[in-house]
Order: structure tokens, then C-alpha cells, then sequence
């Protein structure tokens, strides 16, 4: 197209030509150079500074959804922590590989969140005080065992990763239109949605009856304590269409149901973590 | 961390050479450089295009949703073929994994053919001659590139969609994909279902804009795609 050779030339003379026509075209480049050019230390930064030029408006909203997701990275990042750290709870090998993995990725979140709200001059919450046993503190709710007993580590490692996809996902119109933030949330999302489908198979590796998704609002581990995080994931139906046996596939309700994960509200998902919290 | 076996690495080199090549970054900014300043300009000089063999996405969220759709049926083509006739070696437990993956991406392109309606674009031809269907690396390789660019292509049409409905139907589907992505990393090297290929410093996802991720799928995709009207910011 002649355009792209107009601007092609101009660029010759003028590198910024891109920035002149739009502002935010810089920031959109800054953006998707994410893990290549920019230094990464730097990208938060960016991510804070970008965003207030383009969308002071709605800054409140958005904090409150960072303020509430730097919460959640705070509960998985100290939980994987103090597993990896809990001696012979998670096998040598690929297992604690995994986990190893998962942890770096948790506190990942929670310096980028930190670091996100900072840049938009707000104070990023302070960690709670957590009890991983869910007894608010007792030590001694239905998980006592988390950090002696692999399996428990498992299940609770389970509902904290889909309960997060949940918890990401039900933000996601509270960030519509919000250009990199909500792009930051999405690409945490997938990467909690990464951990959930690796923790089922660990679990189905020990005899768990799960699959990497979630079938119907089977929350695979037995425990009414949990069912929660898996409550709504039944649904048949998207945006009024009917998945189960659409179009006259052989679509089954199983796999209308797993084929979309479902989100949670804010207060569900605070429920849901409560007991965690002292 | 991993054992990768000689062919397991020969197929990784394939999958980067796949990645890197189709579209250089430089165009894809000017691509995205054009589309604020150019629109006055499109519409005049290139409408033609939109006549032209293929099929057009459209424009706005309605092009967001038929760019999802031909993603979808790319990947429900794919899977249909694998479990159709599928790889040498396949245990029972992977059929029963990829068929469940398969009957997910047929649920989510006949989801967008039904949510579409009159404005979904017709069926794309697919072209899966690069791909040997009777070998699990060839397979699980080709599988691993859809579903990490599945991923990435939602991740990066979200901040695209002006519709709330639209932006979480996208979400639903999108951590599926990433748990797609997950299992088929795995079954390829148990322990790379979240690795630094896809996972950043900060513990990101990677995001793609639609001309990129249209450019890398094209591989496969026989049909012409018009992505001229789509949205860029």
C-alpha cells in the first residue's frame, strides 16, 4: 500500500513518525516488545506510565482490580513458597521442577503488580497473614496437612489455580478498553490457567480422578470445602447459544462445559479465600 | 530441567523457525502506525480489496470474533484429523485427551459460527501438508505451535473488544486453550507446560496482535484472509 511507503519515507527523517500520529502507538510498541526489546525490569514502569497518559479516568477501577489480584498472587506465592521450602513435602525430580516453577512465577506476579501500582503513585496493598489451612488462623481447618502431606498440597494447590483463571477472568469487563492492563491481566490469566491444567496432571498422576480442564462443577478432589471454586462451571449455554450438541455435533455436555472456563466475582472469590486469611 | 530427546529439539528448532519467520516486526508497526492515520486512505485506495478471492473478517468487534472463528477452525481441523487416524505409538490415555481437546475446538468454532450468524465468514481450506499426521513429534509439535498461538492471539485481541459479553466469552475460552497448551507441552516434555519460550521474566503470557498471528497461521491456511478492517487500538 502506498501509505506504508509514505510513512516508510517519512520515517527516514523523522524515526518518531509513529509516535507523532498517535501517542499511544509508542506505548502499544513499548508494549508488544514486552520479553524482547525493553528491559524487563523496566516494563511495569512503562505499563504504569502508559496507562495513566491514556486512561486517567479510570484509575480507581483499575487500581481496585490490581490491589485485588496483587491479594491472590500474595496467597499463591507464599503458599508455593513455604511448600518448596517444606522439607520432603514435594518429591525430588519433576515434581518440585514444576513447583519450582510455579512459585517463581507467583512472586513474578506479585513484583509486577507491585511494581504496576506503584508506577500508578498508588501503594500497593500490604501481604495478610495467611493460614493454609483454611481455619482463619486455628492452624487447623480442613487443610492442617497442606504442608506435610503431598496430596492435600496438591488438592489446595488445585482450587488456588483455578479459583485464580476464575478470579482473572470475571475482572476482565472491569478492564475493558484498558489497552496494556488488561493485556497484563489476560497474559497472567493463561499463565494461571497453565499452572491449573500442570497441577491436575500431577494430581492424575496420583491417582486423582481429573483431567487438565474442569468437567461440569466436578471439583475432583471430594471435599464440600472446596466446592465453591467449582460452582457455575456447569454451564451449558454461552452468550444464548447452547454448546451441548451445537450445530448437530456430537458435542457432549462434558465437553460444553470444559470447553469454557467460567469466571467468579470479586466477593465469591474473596469468600472463597477467606479462610486462608487470618 | 529436561531430557529433550534429539527429535524433540529438532522439532522445537522447526517451531522457532515457524515463529520467526512469517512477519517481521518492523511491518507489523507499520501495519499498526497505518491504521490511525490511514483509515481516510484505506477506504479509498484499497476497497478493492475486500472484493478480491478469500474472506473478509470485517471490521470491529464482529471482525475480532470472525478472526477468533477462523483460528478455531483451524484448530478443530487439525484435531479432527489427528483423531481421525491418529499417530503411531498414541497411548489410550492421549486419544482420550486429544479427543477431548477436539470436541473443545469444535464447540468453540461452532460457538462462533452460531454467535455470528449472517456475518460469520465461510469456511476456511486448510492445508496440513507439512504436517505428519502418522508421528507423535510431528503431531504434538504442530500442536504445541497452534495452541500457544491460540493463546496468545486471544491474549492479544482482548484490549480490542469493545463488547464486555465479547471480552469474557474471550476469556472463557482463551484459559482453555492455555490449558491445552499446558497438556500438550507436557506430553511432549513433562515439566514445559508454562516455560521461558512462553513465559516472560515478569511471569507473562505472550500476546499477539491478529496480523501476526494471521501472518504465522497462513502456513496452513489455503484461503485468503482479509484482516484490512480490523481493529488496531
Amino acid at each position: 500500500m502506498n501509505l506504508l511507503n509514505i510513512l516508510d519515507e517519512i520515517e527516514k527523517v523523522d524515526a518518531e513518525v509513529y509516535e507523532r500520529l498517535n501517542p499511544r502507538r509508542n506505548a502499544m510498541k513499548q508494549f508488544f516488545n514486552f520479553g524482547s526489546k525493553v528491559a524487563l525490569a523496566a516494563v511495569p514502569m512503562a505499563l504504569g506510565s502508559m496507562f495513566k497518559a491514556a486512561y486517567g479516568q479510570s484509575t480507581a477501577t483499575v487500581e481496585q482490580v490490581l490491589q485485588y489480584a496483587l491479594t491472590l498472587e500474595y496467597l499463591e506465592a507464599e503458599f508455593y513458597t513455604k511448600a518448596v521450602a517444606a522439607p520432603g513435602l514435594i518429591p525430588a525430580g519433576a515434581p518440585l521442577g514444576a513447583i519450582t516453577t510455579i512459585r517463581d512465577h507467583e512472586n513474578q506476579h506479585v513484583a509486577f503488580l507491585r511494581t504496576t501500582i506503584t508506577s500508578l503513585s498508588k501503594t500497593p496493598v500490604a501481604k495478610p497473614t495467611f493460614d493454609f489451612s483454611a481455619g482463619n488462623g486455628s492452624g487447623t481447618g480442613p487443610f492442617a496437612s497442606v504442608f506435610t502431606n503431598y496430596d492435600t498440597f496438591l488438592a489446595v494447590a488445585q482450587v488456588f489455580e483455578d479459583t485464580g483463571v476464575r478470579a482473572y477472568k470475571g475482572q476482565a469487563p472491569n478492564l475493558l478498553r484498558q489497552g496494556a492492563v488488561l493485556t497484563a491481566a489476560l497474559n497472567i490469566h493463561s499463565v494461571e490457567a497453565r499452572h491449573a491444567s500442570h497441577i491436575r496432571q500431577m494430581r492424575k498422576a496420583r491417582g486423582a480422578n481429573v483431567k487438565p480442564w474442569i468437567t461440569g462443577k466436578d471439583n475432583g478432589i471430594g471435599l464440600a470445602a472446596v466446592q465453591a471454586s467449582y460452582d457455575g462451571e456447569e454451564l451449558e449455554t454461552q452468550a444464548g447459544v447452547k454448546i451441548t450438541g451445537i450445530n448437530g455435533q456430537a458435542i457432549s455436555v462434558s465437553a460444553a462445559t470444559e470447553s469454557f472456563d467460567e469466571p467468579l466475582t470479586m466477593a465469591q472469590v474473596l469468600a472463597i479465600v477467606d479462610p486462608f486469611i487470618v | 530441567m529436561r531430557n529433550s530427546t534429539k527429535s524433540e529439539d529438532q522439532a522445537l528448532l522447526k517451531e522457532q523457525d515457524f515463529f520467526s519467520s512469517k512477519l517481521e516486526r518492523r511491518s507489523f508497526l507499520r501495519f499498526a502506525g497505518a491504521g490511525a492515520a490511514g483509515v481516510a486512505l484505506v477506504a479509498a485506495g484499497c476497497k478493492k480489496d475486500k472484493l478480491e478471492s478469500g474472506v473478509y473478517l470485517g471490521s470491529g468487534d464482529i471482525g475480532i470474533l470472525n478472526y477468533a472463528y477462523a483460528l478455531e477452525q483451524l484448530e478443530a481441523a487439525f484435531y479432527t484429523q489427528v483423531a481421525t487416524s491418529f499417530y503411531t505409538g498414541a497411548t489410550q490415555a492421549e486419544k482420550d485427551l486429544l479427543i477431548d481437546i477436539r470436541d473443545h475446538e469444535i464447540a468453540h468454532r461452532e460457538f462462533f459460527k452460531a454467535a455470528l450468524g449472517s456475518n460469520a465468514i465461510g469456511g476456511l481450506e486448510v492445508n496440513f501438508s507439512s504436517i505428519n499426521f502418522t508421528d507423535r513429534t510431528s503431531v504434538l509439535g504442530t500442536a504445541k505451535a497452534f495452541e500457544d498461538l491460540g493463546v496468545s492471539a486471544y491474549n492479544g485481541a482482548g484490549f480490542l473488544i469493545k463488547d464486555a459479553g465479547y471480552l469474557t466469552v474471550a476469556g472463557k475460552i482463551v484459559s482453555v486453550e492455555a490449558r491445552h497448551a499446558a497438556l500438550i507441552r507436557d506430553l511432549i516434555s513433562n515439566g514445559s507446560f508454562a516455560n521461558s519460550e512462553v513465559i516472560d521474566s515478569n511471569g507473562l503470557d505472550k500476546s499477539r496482535m491478529p496480523i501476526e498471528v494471521l501472518g504465522i497461521a497462513s502456513a496452513f491456511v489455503t484461503t485468503k484472509i482479509n484482516a484490512n478492517d480490523l481493529p488496531t487500538s
